[in-house]
């Protein structure tokens, strides 16, 4: 049994009298709906967590790569002169876009969420900090901490590269597993449907006799049962991942405020993803039903 | 038709068959004969290409069956009617569409085939039973139902095996009278049996040729019966 158009083309408009050949299964064909429907259904998460966890990926190492910080401790009466000296000389840096103290009121929101909203900033010794922009190339953070070390002894450069790089790694590293994941859903369904194509082989040895002996070509034999494991991958298949999109849609997003934590779900033309689940599962069906139907009729006389 | 030239055949252990040349000519009648055992059910075997020869050559309607592949050998399955001793059928499926089977399979079924196959029920006197599934039939009743599968694609030859092993007497001369009926329409008959008495019969109505298998060869009998 190839897989060309003309395969498909009978297979997608069936043969009544072909189908009708193979004695109907309720309880094996309810039994292989269902896993269908269930491996797709947990197709759609592993492929949403897999987006997730590569979007999460993109926007640490892009966003967060080009922005680092300058914290200024010093005591109050120098604070401001420092800063000043830090800026002129964060502006002199090659690498530098822009360099920018953030206001009392900017601190105070991100200090808000661990120390409330009520808090007298301007009455703490909190250290001052500056914003970093870097253009594409980047500075080299070496050189600027030896030059702030020099002339704002109160400054301590963070490039975030610390905390960063193993996040990032990990996001990478999920994206990784989601994508495995996928592939082994894929062969797993190809596994239980060559198991379940199999014992249907068997269990109608004595139809295949009949037909063999009536003049049944191997492809007639094959494509009343590859048809019918075809249309039942896809058919489950489709069920599950309509209850995926479902449950995927109606997990809590993921607020704005929550920062770095993406929801986890599809974005945009990546909807469009979960939608080749059914399809492919019914391609893996078919190839392993052919590959099986081949197999147990190339063995018999 | 079909032609086995310095055939033999072997389970495994001893040969079976050795030795053995046959030529079924267009719109001859044969019967096959010997004790049990002796290789009646494997020679029409290797007549209609479920076996392959361990040596010598079968050619089926001219080719070589060493040469052919499977779908070679299923499509002149469609030029050979063959009727086992044990008849297996589609359980699932009504008398009508199993005799109809052939012609669906080959992909032949037309929509004018109905009045046919009627014709060919009523021939073998199935008409009642067509709608019945094959469990529910009696042994004479499965071997004319599968006579009638084995004819139905209007094919050159006709093999059976054991037509009348679980029949009674009367059924077998129904059956025999069917098959006659074909020989005498131009078609090339093979039967197994160890059934003398229906072998007489036969050579009232037709002329027949006996062959006998024994110690692994075919010998030609006839003369005796």
């Amino acid at each position: 049994m190839k897989l060309s158009p003309a395969t498909f083309r009978a297979l997608a408009k069936g043969d009544k009298a072909a189908d009708r050949v193979v004695p109907p299964t309720g309880f094996t064909a309810r039994l292989t709906l269902f896993v269908a429907a269930a491996m797709a259904f947990l197709a759609v998460f592993a492929l949403a967590l897999s987006l997730a966890a590569g979007r999460l990926a993109a926007s640490w190492g892009d966003e967060l790569a080009r922005a680092s910080t300058v914290r200024i401790s010093a005591p109050e009466g120098q604070m401001a002169a420092q800063t000043a000296a830090a800026l002129r000389l964060l502006e002199q840096t090659t690498g530098v876009a822009s360099a920018r103290a953030l206001s009392e009121a900017e601190q105070q929101a991100l200090l808000e969420p661990w120390f409330g909203p009520d808090l007298p900033v301007a009455s703490l010794p909190v250290p001052q900090l500056i914003e970093v922009i870097e253009t594409e190339q980047g500075y080299d953070p070496a050189g600027l901490r030896l030059r702030l070390q020099a002339e704002v002894p109160g400054a301590v450069l963070d490039d975030h590269a610390r905390w960063r790089k193993p996040l990032v790694a990990a996001a990478a590293r999920l994206n990784l597993l989601g994508w495995v994941s996928a592939l082994l859903i894929a062969a797993t369904v190809g596994a239980m449907v060559t198991l379940a194509a199999n014992a249907a082989l068997a269990a109608n040895a004595q139809v295949i006799a009949v037909l063999r002996l009536v003049g049944a070509t191997d492809i007639y034999i094959a494509r009343a049962f590859v048809r019918r494991f075809t249309l039942r991958a896809l058919t489950g298949a489709a069920a599950g991942t309509a209850l995926g999109i479902v449950a995927v849609l109606l997990m809590p997003a993921g607020s704005e405020t929550a920062g770095f934590l993406t929801g986890l779900g599809f974005r945009d033309w990546h909807w469009l993803i979960p939608l080749l689940v059914p399809p492919l599962a019914a391609a893996v069906a078919f190839i392993a039903t052919a590959v099986a139907a081949r197999r147990v009729l190339g063995g018999l006389s | 038709m079909i032609e086995l030239e310095n055939v033999a055949y072997s389970y495994g252990g001893g040969e079976l068959l050795s030795d053995l040349s046959l030529q079924l000519g267009a719109g001859s009648f044969h019967f096959l004969t010997g004790p049990s055992g002796a290789g009646k059910t494997t020679l029409l075997k290797l007549c209609y290409g479920a076996l392959r020869p361990t040596s010598g050559q079968v050619r089926l309607f001219g080719s070589d069956v060493t040469h052919m592949d499977r779908d070679a050998i299923a499509l002149s399955r469609r030029r050979v009617g063959v009727v086992h001793q044990d008849c297996q059928f589609l359980d699932h499926l009504p008398v009508a569409e199993n005799v109809a089977l052939p012609l669906a399979v080959a992909g032949q079924a037309v929509p004018g085939q109905d009045e046919n196959l009627r014709e060919l029920l009523a021939w073998v006197g199935l008409t009642g039973r067509a709608m019945a599934l094959p469990p529910e039939l009696s042994g004479g009743e499965r071997q004319r139902a599968a006579l009638a599968r084995a004819v139905i694609m209007s094919p050159e030859v006709v093999l059976a095996d054991e037509p009348t092993g679980n029949v009674d007497w009367e059924m077998s001369q129904r059956l025999l009278t069917l098959l006659v009926e074909l020989n005498r329409m131009g078609k090339t008959i093979l039967i197994a049996t160890h059934d003398l008495q229906l072998i007489r019969a036969a050579k009232a109505q037709v002329q027949a040729r006996v062959l006998r298998i024994s110690n692994r060869r075919l010998q030609t009998a006839g003369a005796d019966l």
